[in-house]
């Protein structure tokens, strides 16, 4: 039997692995219990003790993304069959189809306003942090502390004067007016985040590039910013999570054009009673996006996530 | 190819002078070999002629013109770095493309792959071209650095203690390649290094920096025969000179304060008594380790080495160099 400093043991491993899958399985709990809810009917969903077994159904996702209209029994039994699986779901409940619900353009909204404040959030983050760790800026420290200190209340704490401020500039329930509020909470992180990842960069690179007979931005452009790809990407997702979930000024500033889908779902009221199915459908899907961006950026999450401490 | 002058060029980091006055001439195709010990302002000269570093006061001219306001890219230099800076996320064959692609070169598809490979070839790199940069040793990281440099044809190739990463063996191959590269080119190379051998070897020129200053700039046999102080007598020559106090030998004349003593500026088997403490065989050459008169003194031993360890020998100094008090050459003889 050998010992290694570095290698842990098998029991420690065992331990260690153990560990982590209690805590994974405890935090997916929540998770996993609105997927099966959204894949329940409404009576399964409110059953009591709750059904762990159950035929599944896509009631939930038909619910979600239409508005539907009760119908007698005999106006019913006038219709042509239906021509679809979601039509016939409908006709069950005795109701039909009476158009698209709002989701979809709710969601659409997230997307827009999620992604567009974290690209503004990152071009403009990228750009200062690496100003700061570059150059020779008079009051740096200072400015990068105020630029922190932007962040040490809740924002909400300005819910008013940002809500006097939008309707004055016309800037509420807008897309612009959403991704400029979530760039400006972001920034902060952002800055600080690209400028620890910038720092670790040696520049020696850079200046490799301007001898070899490109500019300054050049230099950054081709050099610095794939040695940054990793930091970039691990503020993308921190600040992609924040504008994707924000509910407060979602719920303040947003009521039509520009709502997002968290302040949109727990609006969506069944007949007669919430409709659970739907709710956890729509919260299933808000799910997605931000899990196919990490899965994709995992690669560079993985290392980025450690802020620089390992490199090479 | 160009002529590079420096026209009293300093450079301060706050209270630190890196660069004091300095003023040099490096002519065209000539190898100019910087040295001093570390902290004497050889990295942050070639800085100031890369431009990657303001110049506080005077001037570098390449070429005829002043550059002094101009970016690096424009300066037309190429610098192979200290520490390795090869681009991490690039492969071998792109790190070498990395300054033909540049827009101020331009270069056309098959002309990169004609010089990248030529390179590789001379650098015995060429197995390595599809590696990542990262995937290489130090040693063969720091060649891939020299050749991103070797691609160019600048006004002037700066090179910061290339080799030191290196093991001997390749060491002695690059200096060699090096040298034929400026003989074939004809190029202008300012080379900064700690290893006396480049120095003598390589350097048409050898300029000796202390503390910002350039102290002495001439042929390295120059420097090595007539050093101007006890400071740039002990930049070269293997053994170290020894620098013994005046006094230790009859007869030297008042001024003269330390005598500087070469191998070769010791005779044996006449003059005074000096104990062998101590004989490293090397090979090609047998060094004499003495005692005289409580001063080391390291010589090297005659065709055959006659002595053995613990005897007593005789040597007498010829033609030493004398320093005076402040350490500055005084050209006078000792009996
Ligand atoms: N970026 C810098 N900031 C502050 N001081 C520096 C910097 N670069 C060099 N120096 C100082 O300038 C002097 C010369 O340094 P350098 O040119 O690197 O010497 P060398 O290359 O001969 O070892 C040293 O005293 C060093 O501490
Ligand atoms: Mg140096």
């Amino acid at each position: 039997m050998s010992f290694s400093v570095t290698e842990p043991s098998s029991r420690q491993k065992w331990f260690a692995g153990t560990l982590v899958i209690t805590y994974a399985l405890i935090t997916m709990i929540p998770l996993l219990w609105i997927m099966m809810t959204s894949f329940k009917t409404p009576p399964d969903s409110i059953s009591y003790p709750p059904k762990v077994v159950y035929e599944p159904s896509l009631e939930g996702y038909v619910n979600l993304f239409t508005t539907r209209t009760r119908l007698s029994p005999e106006a019913l039994a006038e219709l042509p069959p239906p021509e679809n699986f979601a039509e016939e779901i409908v006709r069950n409940r005795n109701m039909v189809i009476a158009g698209p619900s709002k989701f979809g353009g709710r969601f659409l909204n997230s997307v827009i306003i999620g992604f567009g404040s974290t690209f503004l959030s990152i071009f403009l983050g990228t750009l200062a942090a690496y100003a700061f760790s570059r150059f020779k800026i008079p009051l740096a420290d200072d400015l990068l502390f105020f630029i922190l200190s932007t962040r040490m209340m809740p924002p909400i704490a300005v819910a008013i004067p940002i809500f006097l401020m939008y309707r004055q500039l016309g800037l509420s329930d807008t897309h612009l007016g959403m991704i400029l509020l979530y760039t400006a909470v972001n920034i902060s992180l952002a800055v600080w985040l690209l400028k620890g990842f910038i720092d670790e960069i040696p520049r020696e690179y850079e200046e490799a590039a301007l001898i070899d007979g490109y500019t300054r931005f050049q230099a950054f452009y081709k050099v610095v910013l794939p040695q940054a790809a990793t930091g970039i990407a691990s503020t993308a997702i921190f600040c992609l999570i924040f504008a994707w979930n924000e509910y407060a000024f979602a719920v303040l500033l947003t009521s039509g054009t520009a709502q997002t889908a968290p302040a949109f779902i727990p609006t969506i009221i069944g007949v007669g009673g919430l409709d659970w199915p739907a709710i956890a459908a729509g919260a299933t899907i808000f799910l997605l996006p931000v899990m196919i961006f990490t899965v994709l950026l995992r690669k560079h999450l993985l290392r980025g996530i450690t802020f620089g401490a390992v490199r090479k | 190819m160009a002529e590079v002058i420096l026209e009293n060029l300093s450079k301060s980091y706050g209270k630190q002078k890196a660069v004091i006055d300095m003023n040099m001439t490096i002519e065209d195709g000539s190898f100019v070999v910087l040295l001093g010990p570390t902290g004497a302002g050889k990295t942050t000269t070639l800085r100031l002629i890369s431009g990657l570093e303001k110049i506080d006061e005077g001037s570098v001219k390449i070429d005829g013109r002043v550059v002094n306001e101009e970016i690096p890219a424009q300066r037309d230099v190429a610098m192979v770095f200290q520490q390795y800076s090869l681009y991490p996320h690039l492969s071998v064959r792109n790190n070498l493309a990395f300054p033909l692609r540049s827009p101020i070169l331009k270069t056309s598809k098959d002309e990169i792959k004609r010089k990248v490979d030529e390179v590789a070839e001379i650098l015995q790199i060429s197995h390595k071209l599809d590696n990542k940069a990262t995937e290489l040793s130090g040693g063969e990281m720091q060649r891939v650095s020299i050749g991103r440099a070797l691609v160019r044809d600048p006004a002037i190739f700066l090179m910061d203690e290339p080799l030191s990463s290196l093991d001997a063996r390749l060491r002695a191959d690059l200096r060699i390649e090096l040298k034929r590269i400026h003989h074939d080119l004809g190029s202008t190379l300012l080379y900064v290094t700690h290893d006396q051998i480049e120095a003598m070897t390589m350097a048409s020129h050898v300029g000796v920096l202390q503390e910002g200053e350039l102290v002495q700039f001439g042929s390295p046999r120059e420097i090595y025969e007539n050093p101007t102080s006890v400071y740039v007598a002990a930049r070269l020559g293997s053994p170290r000179i020894n620098l013994l106090p005046a006094a230790v030998f009859n007869d030297t004349p008042n001024d003269v304060h330390t005598l500087g003593l070469r191998p070769e500026h010791i005779a044996y088997g006449d003059g005074e008594d000096a104990t062998v403490k101590r004989i490293e065989h090397l090979g090609d050459h047998t060094r004499l380790h003495l005692d005289f008169k409580g001063h080391a003194v390291t010589g090297l031993s005659p065709e055959g080495n006659p002595y053995t360890q613990g005897s007593t020998i005789k040597i007498k100094p010829v033609n030493p160099l004398c320093f005076n008090e402040a350490g500055n050459r005084i050209t006078g003889r000792v009996a």
